[in-house]
């Protein structure tokens, strides 16, 4: 058992397109995927106004947003769990064990990540311009607008690091999740039931493809974002 | 943006077929692969999915107290009795058996292996201050472990830190840190039989009564919990204890050595 056993596994799992494999990977993508939009529709449009506001209390609640950035998935787990268990407030909806459960759970996980890291790159770029937003004359929906138009960028590296930490998280997925085969299981999820069943060289192999779903979606949007870099600036 | 929320919600809730039950398990049976040996034959015949979710003993329990499952399928007897006995179940059945051992290294530093004496085991362990690795978690196995030290007239939690290790994870994840540590470690047969990573572990007790290990199954009170599927639960449960369920399990092995042994009334 070692490192050079779930390479070749990595690889012959790769190669064989695995059936479960697949299945695996795509609800993987899918849950984090929506939930990173998720957090962006509510994160980023927040992170804007927080950079471009001064009121009282702004201090606390941007040290509050920065403090739930260190939320343990798991506590995320615990709490969306309660809400949505039969025994809960929303159980009626019936939606634990189901990708919807998990979507829900890593939303509220990243969301103060893309808030917090947003506010922080465009605070920077509000400071730039504000002079000129104010020579216009643009209300406070106009400005956040176009610090969302001009951060663009800036803020493609704020959803991955959103979608990174909705990924590779285990805790809350596990709880409100399951890990039910085909259902609700993901690769982290499967990585530790691998790990649980002393598979140890398979449960490598599955975060060694982890890692490469992670390498590709994040190579993808550095292509995206350098392709409209070159269009705006030509 | 909330009715988008919502509709995605509901787009991704709808793939959840309406007929299709949750049954709360031990981690041993999903670890030991009998779901995925048993599931298929029986979601063939019924035409809907039975969705396990694999925690600890206590865990499972908790949950279905919660109304998050349709059957409980578990292996703390008294926990069980209780568990029907507060209104949660409608009745419990025995479904299934194996036993408990202990494993330990081959180094074997309390001088037990090939003991069959449970108590007087446990007693050489903590006599030698060899480390031990608990469960601690509130699951079947711990405590089945919990009432074996009880039984032996020791109390390790005195002890805990020390060579007494409450690793409070699953069995896999436990197995795997007694291993790490070179502790000596209770487990069921079915996932010892299916574990990759024994290193040079072997069982060291094996064949006492007190090691006894019977599971259980229940159907959720639909009285308590209104969310409970009964006929698809039930249907469920029948087969389980059916001729053909129960040959099913019978049939399940690893390496040509069965795993669970059948005994429903």
């Amino acid at each position: 058992m070692g490192f050079g056993e779930a390479w070749g596994l990595a690889l012959a799992l790769v190669l064989e397109a695995d059936r479960d494999l697949l299945e695996i990977v795509g609800l993987s993508l899918r849950v984090s995927l929506a939930a990173t939009a998720i957090a962006c529709l509510i994160g980023l449009p927040l992170g804007a106004l927080l950079a471009a506001t001064r009121f009282p209390g702004r201090g606390a609640l941007l040290i509050l947003v920065n403090a739930l950035m260190g939320l343990p998935p798991v506590v995320v787990g615990l709490v969306v769990y309660l809400s949505l268990s039969r025994a809960g407030p929303l159980g009626f909806l019936g939606l634990l064990y189901t990708p919807a459960a998990m979507i829900i759970a890593q939303t509220v996980l990243i969301t103060p990540i893309t808030a917090a890291l947003s506010r922080q790159v465009l605070e920077t770029l509000h400071d730039e311009y504000d002079p000129q937003f104010r020579s216009f004359g643009l209300t406070r929906r106009q400005t956040i607008g176009a610090l969302l138009i001009d951060g663009r960028f800036a803020l493609a590296t704020v959803a991955l690091a959103g979608f990174g930490r909705a990924i590779a998280e285990v805790g809350a997925v596990m709880i409100v999740g399951g890990n039910i085969d085909h259902l609700t299981r993901v690769m982290t999820t499967a990585i530790a039931l691998e790990t649980s069943k002393g598979d140890l060289a398979l449960a490598l192999a599955l975060g060694i493809v982890l890692l490469a779903l992670a390498l590709t979606v994040n190579a993808a949007v550095y292509g995206l974002r350098a392709g409209a870099m070159r269009a705006a600036h030509a | 943006m909330k009715t988008c929320f919502a509709a995605l919600l509901c787009a991704v809730a709808a793939t959840v077929a309406s007929a299709d039950i949750i049954v709360q398990s031990t981690t041993s049976t999903a670890n030991s692969g009998l779901y995925d040996h048993l599931l298929p034959q029986f979601e063939a015949e019924a035409g809907y999915k039975v969705n396990v979710v694999a925690v600890g003993t206590g865990q499972a329990i908790r949950n279905a107290t919660n109304c998050d499952a349709d059957v409980l399928l578990v292996h703390a007897k008294a926990s069980e009795e209780a568990f029907v006995a507060e209104g949660r179940g409608v009745s419990r059945a025995d479904l299934m058996y194996n036993d408990f051992v202990i494993v330990g290294p081959a180094a074997d530093p309390a001088g037990i292996a090939g003991s069959e004496d449970t108590e007087a085991a446990l007693r050489a362990i903590a006599e030698a201050g060899a480390l031990f690795a608990s469960r601690g978690d509130d699951s079947g196995t711990h405590k089945k472990e919990l009432q074996l030290w009880s039984a032996a007239g020791t109390d390790p939690s005195a002890a805990s830190g020390a060579w007494y290790r409450e690793t409070g994870s699953g069995m896999g994840a436990t197995l795997n840190a007694a291993i790490g540590m070179g502790a000596y470690a209770l487990t069921d047969r079915a996932t010892w039989l299916s574990f990759g990573n024994k290193g040079d572990y072997k069982v060291v007790v094996e064949g006492d009564p007190d090691l006894f290990n019977q599971y259980g199954v229940i159907l959720v009170n639909p009285e308590q919990c209104p969310s409970v599927k009964v006929d698809e639960a039930q249907g469920f449960i029948d087969w389980l204890l059916s001729d053909a369920g129960q040959s099913a399990i019978a049939a399940h092995q690893i390496g040509g050595k069965q795993l669970f042994f059948p005994n429903a009334n």
